[in-house]
């Protein structure tokens, strides 16, 4: 990560020194060789295209799968497009002419299967890859998964660990090699849940639950946020996802079941308030009904802004679509 | 009384948009200066502002698009300088809640404001031509379809003035469009000028559905229609259904705001998921409403400028209907993420990949419309080859984010911004403006300037790919959309170059200005005295006048074959399409009427009270509209006749036929 964060800060001193040498080019060629010079240096892996885990490695086949199986039709179609463009140019005197014609079933044919193929082939990939890459499936591993139940605040996100009895805001520390479980809710407006080097993203929404698995496979440090735009303190909503050899996990698990404070009521209530850009940091321990109650919307949040007169019921209520998925954290994953 | 607008809506602390508020304000005040100077208004009331004529509504709609257009751009440049200062920890010029509502309105505007007006005003002015009728089958009404139109543009200026804009997106997602999280007018705005120009819209999908159904030319059956009108039938038939779902989400949405209900909020039962998905219900529709009547005038314009019929007519009609009906099966692709399992994922990704095999069709029909064929490259045929090459890739990005575990990693990213950005702009838009470039000799008379045209192209096509590639690296490497500042440094090459795009798209529309001046200054010695402008029309619009006269067609036109005037032309009928002078009869045309202008005057007056809470204003202004439109209704003496003789007189003239014997 860092390696390629330099090599960029360094790309643009190196071009305008390439461009000094060559001032007999003309502006314009200057600018498209920049710029292409500037694409093909941006394409060194990140994000989506270097991934940390089994289910982000198959989602980049996939993609590259599917552009692939594509390309074939869609290269050809664009070479011929140019290509009948330029040759049937009507100053051209060698290209034969038809000037009307009758339609041909077998070119329409042809027509009609070349795409046809395509996305019959394309059909499998999409049925297979959805089915193997259901975010709810769990990740065949020899370790125990880890829950973590997540909650998606204004503007920052908390991480509930039930089996250790801890919490974390704006820090996801995970074992590597170990599937994670996520439970997923929100106590605010809609946000999705998205570390693009472990793979799939999941909304989360108030009164409900998703799910989601994913495995790191390398520790490292992999930024992670919400992909769903939610207010004004959107763009800082963003946290560190941190993969750790299994006994520094349990070493942090212990770290932070002996600093920090703990994570009740009126803590949440303090911590539920629009706040932007917090710093990592951790709770000693969670009242264990925490989660249920913030999906059931009967933990006290903060009183929301300008709350409306006519709402007078508050946000005291049963939660709402629990059809979806049930409420309660799946055991085992 | 003025319920809850007060001085403080006016961002007096802000000096930004109060400096645009200025700069507009003055535009629009030398504008109308000049017209009162001119004394233009009488003429403006009487022969556009009050006109019932499906060509003059459609230029109107269309010039509507290209002010809009403008509008949109500015807020376009706005976000791209944004991201492309704020990086790291700089936070740029804009502060979340500005940028939020420009990112909201510039997505309002592009596709309510821009493309809607831009696809309809087309329609409007090209569909009665094609189909050799004298006008739509509710004149009126067409007229005020596009005044209701016009009122919801009104709303959205008026938001940047009074008030603010909607800060939640331009899909407006609950719960944060919800009461609890936007307690503030911006909202609310959005809401009520897109019910006003949703029935307006609404009304132009009835109209055309039935203009195209019931009131075709003489001979002019169904398999003898343009391409063209095909697609207009798909799109006004996508409206009708599509349109009412928004309508009634608004409503529900509206309720819950305004009476405290919870069809969308977090708690008491509400469903956050029932509004995205019936929002994209109509959504996903409407992407299809603007896109096939592209493809209907990228078909026309192939055809014309390769000097060959279509290649099959009955494949492109096919396909056409096929899009038609495949539109309503794939909303879910626009939220994979919301956890449904994978047979419900599967499903509507295989349905969406499927809508792609109508689409390559098409492609392919035009690639063999062009094989062996005669191409001369004006404006409107680069336009087309321009969206062949630009549409495949984004159709094929399109069906990249349909297979639902890759959308899983490129939801909501630039990725997917890049996208539709590559089928809106490379397709609709660049449909829309060959539409504009090739229609326009019919509809003024002369010839739009080539040279400007070309170089608009040029500058649309390099822009779009320098704007929008990055976009897609950016978004494979993990950038979300809709950031107020960036937080990785790494993104920032990407980000100038985006930048720099977006600047070249500036430069196309000032050469888009320049086409129009240059061309309006030397109308005269580029005047299309023929009505063919082309020299090559196959379509029935080519056989009146340029511009055509109020009623289209001295006499209908009897229609034997597709491509109906080409037709004529190779059996050498060309001018009066009958041999000798027709007899004239006298022609019923409906009269102007102001209806469409005032319901939109107390509907704007209606829809503005609401936003404010200003309840009496708003019921009033919807009585007001009520007997307005009571009054109409009881009117009679809609029709004016044209007699006999006076056709006679301007048909000869138009013939050059000389004075009456």
């Amino acid at each position: 990560m860092l390696d390629w964060a330099n090599s960029t800060r360094d790309a643009p001193h190196g071009l305008a020194s390439n461009a000094r040498h060559g001032p007999r080019r003309s502006g314009l060629l200057r600018l498209l060789i920049v710029c292409a010079a500037v694409l093909v240096t941006s394409c060194q892996p990140a994000g989506v295209l270097d991934p940390q885990g089994p289910i982000a490695s198959a989602e980049r086949l996939l993609l590259f799968n599917a552009t692939a199986i594509m390309l074939v039709v869609v290269v050809p179609v664009i070479l011929a497009t140019l290509g009948f463009a330029w040759w049937y140019r009507s100053s051209n005197a060698r290209a034969s002419r038809a000037w009307d014609e009758a339609y041909e079933g077998r070119i329409e044919f042809v027509t009609w299967s070349i795409p046809a193929l395509i996305v019959i082939l394309l059909g499998g990939v999409i049925w297979i890859g959805s089915h193997q890459l259901d975010p709810r499936a769990p990740i065949p591993a020899d370790a125990k998964p880890l829950r973590v139940d997540v909650v998606a605040l204004d503007w920052k996100w908390l991480f509930i660990y039930p089996d250790q009895g801890i919490a974390a805001v704006n820090q996801l520390v995970v074992p590597v090699g170990t599937p994670v479980d996520f439970t997923l809710t929100s106590a605010t407006v809609m946000n999705s849940f998205f570390v693009p080097q472990l793979g799939s993203q999941i909304y989360t929404m108030g009164g409900m639950t998703t799910h989601l698995n994913l495995l790191a496979a390398e520790t490292g440090e992999y930024p992670g946020f919400s992909a769903n735009f939610s207010g004004d303190g959107f763009a800082d909503m963003r946290f560190i996802a941190k993969a750790l050899p299994a006994g520094d996990f349990d070493a942090w698990v212990m770290r932070a079941r002996g600093t920090g404070s703990a994570l009740d009521d009126a803590a949440y209530a303090a911590l539920a308030k629009p706040s932007l850009a917090v710093p990592p940091t951790t709770y000693r321990s969670v009242d264990p009904k925490l989660f249920d109650r913030i999906i059931e919307q009967t933990v006290a949040g903060p009183p929301l802004p300008n709350h409306p007169p006519h709402a007078g019921e508050g946000r005291v209520g049963a939660g709402a679509d629990a059809a979806w998925c049930p409420p309660a954290p799946q055991a085992g994953g | 009384m003025l319920g809850r607008l007060s001085w403080a809506a006016i961002p007096f602390d802000q000096p930004l948009p109060l400096y645009a508020m200025g700069l507009v304000g003055i535009v629009i005040l030398v504008v109308l200066g000049i017209i009162t100077k001119k004394g233009w208004w009488p003429y403006l009331w009487r022969e556009w502002l009050t006109s019932v004529d499906h060509k003059r509504i459609g230029v109107m709609y269309v010039a509507l698009a290209l002010i809009m257009l403008v509008r949109g751009y500015v807020d376009a440049i706005m976000m791209r300088s944004q991201q492309a200062i704020a990086i790291g920890d700089a936070q740029g010029y804009l502060p979340p809640d500005h940028y939020d509502q420009i990112f909201s309105s510039h997505g309002t505007i592009m596709i309510f404001f821009v493309a809607m007006p831009f696809v309809i005003g087309l329609m409007n002015f090209v569909v009665p031509l094609q189909l050799g009728v004298r006008d739509v089958a509710f004149p009126v009404l067409n007229n005020v379809s596009f005044w209701l139109t016009a009122s919801g543009a009104l709303l959205i200026n008026v938001s940047l003035v009074i008030g603010s804009f909607a800060r939640t997106g331009w899909m407006g997602y609950p719960p944060l469009s919800e009461f609890a999280f936007s307690p503030d007018e911006g909202v609310d705005y959005y809401l009520w000028l897109l019910q006003i120009s949703g029935v307006g819209t609404l009304l132009t999908g009835v109209n055309f559905v039935t203009t195209i159904l019931k009131l075709r030319g003489p001979g002019m059956i169904y398999f003898r229609m343009p391409v063209f009108c095909w697609t207009a039938l798909a799109a006004n038939l996508l409206i009708v259904a599509a349109f009412p779902i928004l309508t009634a989400t608004f409503v529900m949405l509206l309720l819950d705001r305004y009476l405290g209900m919870h069809f969308f909020t977090n708690d008491a039962g509400g469903n956050q998921m029932m509004y995205v998905n019936l929002f994209w219900a109509w959504g996903h529709p409407e992407v299809y409403i603007l896109i096939l009547p592209a493809f209907g005038v990228f078909s026309e314009v192939v055809a014309t400028f390769s000097g060959k019929g279509l290649f099959s007519y009955r494949s492109m009609v096919l396909a056409t209907l096929g899009i038609c009906i495949l539109s309503f099966t794939v909303w879910l692709h626009h939220f994979f993420t919301m956890g449904a399992g994978a047979d419900v994922n599967s499903f509507f990704g295989i349905m969406s990949a499927i809508i792609a095999v109508p689409t390559g069709v098409k492609i392919f029909n035009w690639l063999f419309t062009m094989f062996r064929g005669r191409i001369v490259f004006t404006t409107p045929m680069l336009f087309a080859v321009g969206f062949m090459v630009t549409f495949v890739i984004g159709g094929m990005t399109g069906v990249l984010l349909a297979v639902p575990p890759v959308d899983f990693v490129l939801h909501n990213s630039v990725f997917l911004v890049a996208h539709f950005h590559n089928v809106i702009i490379g397709g609709v838009l660049f449909g829309a403006l060959a539409g504009y470039n090739y229609w326009f000799p019919k509809a003024f008379g002369f010839t739009l300037d080539e040279w400007w045209g070309k170089a608009s192209f040029w500058c649309w096509l390099v822009g779009f790919y320098v704007a929008f590639m990055p976009l897609y690296v950016l978004g494979l490497m993990g950038m979300t959309r809709r950031l107020q500042h960036i937080p990785d440094p790494s993104w920032r090459p990407l980000l100038l170059v985006a930048e720099a795009g977006a600047i070249v798209v500036f430069l196309a529309i000032l050469c888009m200005a320049a086409q129009l001046y240059v061309s309006i200054r030397t109308r005269e010695q580029r005047r299309d005295l023929t009505g063919d402008a082309w020299k090559n029309g196959r379509t029935l619009e080519w056989s009146t006048s340029s511009p055509p006269p109020a009623y289209n067609y001295a006499v209908l036109p009897r229609v034997e074959t597709i491509d109906a005037f080409w037709e004529m032309k190779r059996r050498g009928l060309t001018a009066g399409l009958t041999p000798g002078e027709p007899a004239y009869q006298t022609i019923e045309m409906p009269r102007n009427s102001p209806i469409g202008f005032v319901i939109a005057f107390f509907a704007v007056i209606a829809g503005f009270s609401a936003i404010w809470y200003i309840s009496w204003l708003a019921i009033l202004g919807l009585l007001a509209i009520l007997v307005a439109v009571l009054v109409f209704g009881w009117s009679e003496n809609r029709e004016r006749e044209i007699p006999a003789n006076e056709i006679a007189r301007m048909e000869r003239a138009r013939l050059g036929l000389g004075r009456p014997a």
